[in-house]
């Protein structure tokens, strides 16, 4: 007990968490199994991670925050010399927002609906300073402006959803920074924004931390974004804080394996695919998907959302072309289109030199086993009610391929151990599986029907970076065993240099730039590409 | 003995059947079995499942009916049989005659003597005003003091009885669920109340009207019992008459959108527009029309009654099966959205099947939920449309008909409370168990409970 | 906004043609004109001529559709159809088939069904608020789950009993208020206690339990965690943020309801005899007067699409982020 009190001296003046502990209340399951970390001011310390490895509940649990079904069982929490454990409820609340403060994740779902930013921000204030009236509004005033929210006068009076994504997570910093806190603690603060905006909002936090002389404890599972802005790093992994260093040490040369993975997972620069020369399979000339706006007394279309607004690309076979662009640049809706969901409203897609854009659709099925598709969320593409034997036959019942069931049998089993998975595993549920496990599913289902394109719509979105290097090995595995296409749809450019043979530029529903991987990230052209490379987290960038 | 098939006792039946296999169905399902698992977890899910289990086989021993063969008269050698014109049904057997012991009007729970007085002939012969002794209670007894303590001593004795049945329906049990983990000793412990009360009934009824008499002279105890096949049966077949149409219509305005989805919109629309209760009221009204220009259609009485409880049935359902295709419509348009049901269109999988195997079964829990909550909702509107008069035949035994017979006795000095007592006991216990039942199976079923608590 | 009423309200005028549509089929149709003097009559007097003598005092001695005697414009006019539902439209609700004028009887009831049906109303939301309110404040302790169970048994009695019961207690035993009756003039708040008193509480239970269940969502919200991470109080989170959050669904789950007290209530009006509509509903069903439950039937849905409207219009002032287009 001294020796803990002397080292927390040591430390005064910023947040020190001893050996916290964590179980589900109802189970008794642990979640957190002896976390300590120590935060500095002036300094970020990044905590990263995957999905469920504790992060989040490190930071609630040092702010007392947990939900109601998560208990503490063990550990301290020091901001100075008092241990926050022990605060009466009342005098914990005056720490929360007056000198530690918290940012979330998804800043639109983390402010009030109802009430103005201004309000929210204000509140803050008046929960711990003296401010009032006028000098209160003129506070709040400043601080977004501070922040860098345009107009700052005018904003006061927004409600969240008035702002944009980003505008909303400046406001978030806004309260956090209000009562000047010591320590602040940002979970994931970026994960939901587009990369453009994300690298804004991080540079924000890095000189506001410099500028303020904050202790940040900064949650995120993307590696680029520690290189970029920590000082420190501590990996998690299952409740347990397997490795801290300083960050250049920590990517020169880490001690775990786990840490080495993570690392790995980031984009190499140096080397690309080499484009293909064959035939091209799939082209399209001019591609347009309108959806129309109605309006006025009697819903006339007034005018049509471009959703994809004239579109040329194409595709040959054995390639993978990635198609990569912010979220409503209209990429989705462009493999919608070539699958034939979604009616164009002009140009012409060509398959194998048959147009598919004039089909029914009835017309369109046999077409349907030449081009398939992966979705982003594994887990809703996979019918709940379904076995996964059933799921992968049902795309060969309906397109008639392997009409005999036992010889179906046999290659759904053959597919399963294709896609590194057991072939027993086909009479099990999708929630029996992981969101990796189920995108081979996914995989094993496109591949059911021999299809020579596969549509790729995020297939690795919604997957922790280790697992998602898997997938991709495995896609790219596959099509030098099958000569498949891929249209890789993607937000994220740091995966293409290992995948995309070809990559095209997405924005506002046009193809603004396309060309051969290694053209588009080492030299682009279009000022749009040059943000968005400029704001990937890379190896070599510092 | 001649077998009588209501047309609501066919239904019952085949409805039960129909629910018994498709649960049976569903336990391939892993996750609707893990999710059923939850709520027979809890000790409330097995004690209220139990109960309701306990109503529903009260009913359906209620819906088997037949007409007694009435005994040869005199001199009629011929082989023809007649039959009673009252038709019984084995619940009536089961309760040992329960039904058959009339007194001449009120009388209160074990009382030995009316309620009301009467002019009687006294030892001497003479006219007096006095309260008559009953016809059916405590003519065992020599002294009437000795009452209370007789009651003690056959209660012991019919609770004895309905412990042995208890041990004798509970014991196989424990047998074939050793090692079972879920808390069966909590229906256990409900299902040997519920016989031991039955036994005690059956046996003391014997004796006294354990609940009093009503203004006919009908014992209420006897009377609460046969309401209990009425809502049961009102509060199943009504939503079976509604699910096929909410169900049908709200996927298909889902899932094909368009001018499907405005007819459909349109048609909910307006049905809920109108006041709901007017519009069963005048539809019960008008079919009532029918019955009584149409009189030769029904053989007996009961007949007649079974009709228009159908009826009742079928408009309840018919009235009301906007809120639940509102549902589904809302939820098959969430789905249609969802991967799976995209990559089964990019596997030109038919309309038909996607439906069928993507649609239909992600639906089924706003169904189940529906079921459930609507059973309750319904035993309750059947007492009150009996009070506007819309309800069921008054020949037909129900808790509404109870209550509103009996709606002004509390006023009465000295208060008649027994009738409306019996009334409320059964129905609320049902009720109560329905919605308790209800809560459980939302929690467990509904997506948004359960991703709450797969977040905390 | 105002195109977007204007279209509502355009709407509405399928919906009233569907539901006039559906109450004439039903009660001319399923059952002619002849069944229905039939069963009015009675058994013991049908004869052909009073068959004839009842329909036309009450005008059901026309054809349904079409004329083809009268003529001209009076083809269509002339017939059940439009002098029994076309004339709904205007607001011509015509006489009873006991002879009285419905429009008079109708505007006439209207003020005690309010005057029950809007203290009813209101005093209901506040009281169901403040005990879910209170609920909220100890939720996941044993006294929230006590105070459901008996929310589910409060829902699981009949309005019977309640409204039986209460006049029970509340009059016979404690003589407090009389057991029914209703004077226009004079201490007629007396009269009101009583019935008020019984659906406020006959709604309790399911009331305070569905908001209870719609605090909870926006308790599960992710600003109220930031409210509670800038440091404010357990009671100042649930009244500055779940409250006003969770009046959106409440006030709109409610203001559908508003246009509807004008219909008053079957039950309560008749146990306690208030000269109301709901109470004029209920003896037209058992007198089996089919032209007052027509007009009912329209004036209902009329309320109803009204309500629909005015809930539209409430989602606008209660929720920031609603624009209507």
């Amino acid at each position: 007990m001294s020796r803990q009190q002397k080292e927390t001296t040591m430390t005064a003046g910023s947040l020190a968490i001893r050996d916290l502990e964590v179980i589900v209340a109802e189970s008794g399951e642990a979640i957190l199994k002896g976390v300590s970390l120590e935060l500095q001011a002036g300094k970020i310390f990044a905590l990263v991670g995957e999905s469920g490895s504790g992060k989040s509940v490190t930071s609630l649990a040092s702010m007392r925050l947990l939900p109601e079904a998560l208990r503490i069982t063990a550990g301290q929490v020091f901001l100075g010399q008092e241990d926050l454990f022990n605060l009466p409820e009342a005098r914990m609340q005056e720490v929360r927002g007056r000198r530690v403060a918290m940012i979330f994740q998804n800043a639109m779902s983390a402010l009030n609906p109802v009430q103005t930013v201004g309000q929210q921000v204000a509140e803050t204030l008046k929960l711990h300073t003296a401010l009032r009236g006028q000098a209160l509004r003129q506070r709040v005033v400043d601080l977004f402006a501070e922040v860098g929210i345009p107009q700052p006068e005018q904003r006061f009076g927004f409600f969240p959803h008035q702002l944009s994504g980003g505008q909303q997570q400046r406001v978030m910093i806004a309260l956090a920074l209000a009562c000047e806190p010591e320590v602040l603690i940002a979970d994931e603060p970026t994960t939901a924004l587009d990369v453009t905006i994300q690298d804004q909002v991080l540079r924000l936090i890095r000189e506001l931390t410099h500028s303020r002389q904050l202790a940040v404890l900064l949650i995120t599972h993307d590696m680029g974004v520690v290189r970029q802005t920590a000082d420190e790093v501590g990996v998690m992994f299952r409740g347990e804080l397997i490795e801290r260093a300083a960050v250049d040490d920590f990517f020169r040369a880490p001690k775990q394996a786990y840490s080495r993975a993570l690392i790995d997972a980031l984009p190499d620069l140096g080397h690309f695919r080499e484009p293909t020369s064959e035939a091209p399979l799939l082209v399209l000339d001019d591609v347009k998907v309108h959806f129309p706006v109605r309006r006025g007394l009697l819903q006339r279309v007034v005018d049509y959302t471009r959703a994809v607004d004239g579109v040329s690309l194409e595709i040959r076979r054995g390639e993978t072309f990635a198609l990569v662009g912010e979220s409503g640049s209209g990429k989705s809706t462009l493999g919608r289109a070539i699958l034939n969901l979604e009616a164009i409203a002009g140009g012409s897609i060509h398959f194998r030199g048959e147009s598919l854009h004039k089909l029914d659709r009835n017309g369109m099925l046999p077409w349907r086993r030449e081009i398939q598709v992966i979705f982003q969320n594994p887990f809703s593409s996979m019918n709940p009610r379904m076995s996964v034997g059933e799921i992968i036959a049902e795309g060969m019942l309906s397109l008639g391929v392997e009409a005999d069931a036992g010889r179906r049998e046999a290659r759904i089993r053959e597919l399963l151990q294709r896609v590194r998975l057991e072939p027993s595993h086909a009479s099990r549920y999708p929630h029996e599986f992981s969101g990796g496990q189920l995108q081979r599913v996914a995989i094993a289902r496109a591949l059911a029907v021999n299809p020579q394109l596969i549509i790729c719509d995020e297939p690795t979105s919604a997957l922790d970076v280790s697992i998602r290097a898997e997938v991709l090995e495995l896609l790219a595995e596959l099509q030098r065993e099958f000569g498949v296409s891929y249209l890789f749809i993607t937000h994220d450019l740091s995966i293409v240099p290992s995948l995309a043979h070809r990559v095209g530029v997405m924005q506002w529903g046009k193809l603004v730039e396309q060309g051969t991987a290694e053209q588009i990230l080492t030299a682009p052209q279009h000022p749009y590409t040059q943000a968005l490379l400029a704001s990937v987290p890379t190896l070599d960038t510092t | 003995m001649k077998p009588v098939l209501l047309w609501s006792d066919a239904l019952i039946f085949l409805l039960v059947t129909a629910l018994v296999l498709f649960f049976w169905r569903l336990r391939r399902d892993p996750q609707t079995r893990e999710r059923w698992g939850e709520v027979f977890r809890s000790r409330l899910g097995m004690v209220t499942f139990t109960v309701i289990i306990a109503y529903v086989l009260v009913a359906l021993l209620d819906s088997l009916h037949f007409r007694r063969a009435l005994e040869n008269p005199e001199g009629n050698s011929g082989g023809e049989v007649y039959y009673d014109n009252r038709v019984t049904s084995v619940l009536d057997v089961l309760s040992g005659g329960m039904g058959e012991r009339f007194e001449r009007t009120y009388s209160a729970p074990f009382a030995l003597l009316s309620f009301e007085k009467q002019t009687i002939k006294d030892a001497a012969g003479n006219d007096i005003r006095d309260f008559p002794p009953l016809e059916h209670a405590g003519r065992h007894l020599d002294d009437p003091a000795d009452k209370w303590p007789d009651v003690a001593r056959k209660s012991a004795v019919g609770l004895g009885i309905g412990l042995l049945f208890s041990a004798l329906l509970i014991l196989p049990q424990w047998w074939w669920l050793r090692g079972s983990t879920y808390p069966w000793y909590a229906s256990w412990a409900v299902q040997a109340t519920l016989v031991s009360l039955a036994a005690w009934m059956v046996y003391l009824s014997r004796y006294y009207h354990i609940l009093g008499t009503d203004l006919g002279g009908a014992d209420v105890l006897y009377q609460s019992i046969k309401g209990i096949r009425t809502g049961v049966l009102l509060g199943t077949l009504a939503t079976l008459v509604m699910l096929p149409i909410a169900v049908s219509l709200g996927v298909m305005a889902g899932y094909f959108k368009g001018w499907v989805d405005d007819v459909v919109q349109y048609l909910y629309t307006t049905l809920s527009s109108i006041p709901g209760i007017l519009l069963i009221a005048a539809s019960v009204l008008l079919f009532q029309v029918y019955i009584d220009l149409n009189p030769d259609f029904f053989d007996v009485g009961m007949e007649k009654a079974d009709a228009r409880f159908i009826a009742l049935c079928f408009i309840l359902g018919v009235t009301s099966w906007s809120s639940l295709c509102r549902l589904i419509r809302a939820e098959t348009l969430k789905i249609s959205q969802l991967g799976y049901v995209q990559a089964a269109h990019a596997f030109g999988v038919s309309h038909t099947r996607i439906l069928a195997r993507h649609i239909l079964p992600n639906t089924v829990h706003i169904i189940l939920i529906t079921f459930v909550l609507d059973f309750s909702a319904l035993v309750l509107a059947e007492a009150v449309l009996s009070y506007i008069g819309v309800g069921v035949d008054p020949s037909m035994g129900s808790w509404g008909n109870m209550i509103n017979g009996a709606r002004s006795e509390l006023s009465r000095t000295p208060t008649i409370w027994w009738t409306l007592s019996g009334a409320f006991v059964f129905m609320f216990t049902l009720v109560l168990a329905a919605n308790l039942f209800a809560d459980l199976v939302r929690d467990a079923f509904d997506p948004r409970t359960s991703l709450r608590r797969a977040e905390a | 906004m105002f195109a977007y009423i204007i279209r509502r309200v355009l709407y509405a005028i399928p919906i009233l043609i569907g539901v006039n549509l559906l109450t004439f089929a039903l009660f001319f149709v399923v059952n002619s004109p002849d069944d229905m003097a039939v069963s009015q009559l009675g058994d013991k007097y049908v004869t052909p001529e009073a068959i004839d003598n009842w329909k036309r005092k009450h005008g059901y001695d026309k054809p349904l559709f079409l004329n083809p005697d009268a003529g001209g414009v009076e083809t269509l006019t002339d017939t059940i159809f439009f002098n029994k539902s076309v004339k709904l439209f205007a607001f011509d609700f015509g006489r009873s088939e006991s002879g009285r004028d419905i429009t008079t009887d109708v505007t006439t009831r209207m003020g005690p069904s309010l005057a029950v049906a809007l203290p009813t109303f209101l005093v209901g939301i506040g009281v169901n608020i403040c005990v879910a309110l209170m609920v909220v404040m100890f939720r996941a302790t044993p006294l929230d789950r006590g105070a459901v169970l008996v929310f589910v048994a409060l829902m699981s009695i009949s309005y019977l009993f309640y409204i039986i019961g209460g006049q029970f207690l509340v009059a016979k035993t404690w003589k407090l208020v009389p057991i029914s009756g209703f004077h226009p003039e004079g201490q007629v708040w007396k009269f009101l206690i009583l019935p008020v008193l019984v659906g406020v509480v006959a709604g309790i239970g399911a009331g305070a339990r569905w908001y209870r269940t719609l605090f909870l969502e926006e308790a599960n919200q992710d600003y109220v965690r930031t409210a509670r991470a800038k440091g404010c109080s357990e009671l100042r989170i649930l009244f500055r943020h779940i409250l006003p959050n969770a009046m959106i669904p409440i006030l709109t789950g409610v203001v559908v309801l508003i246009p509807a007290l004008f219909m008053g209530s079957l039950l309560i009006e008749s146990f306690f005899g208030i000269p109301g509509l709901g109470s004029y509903m209920l003896d037209a069903i058992r007198s089996q007067d089919f032209a007052i439950v027509r007009s009912m039937v329209f004036i209902g849905s009329i309320l109803y699409i009204v309500g629909l409207i005015l809930t539209d219009i409430s989602y606008t002032w209660a929720d920031p982020r609603v624009r209507l287009s």
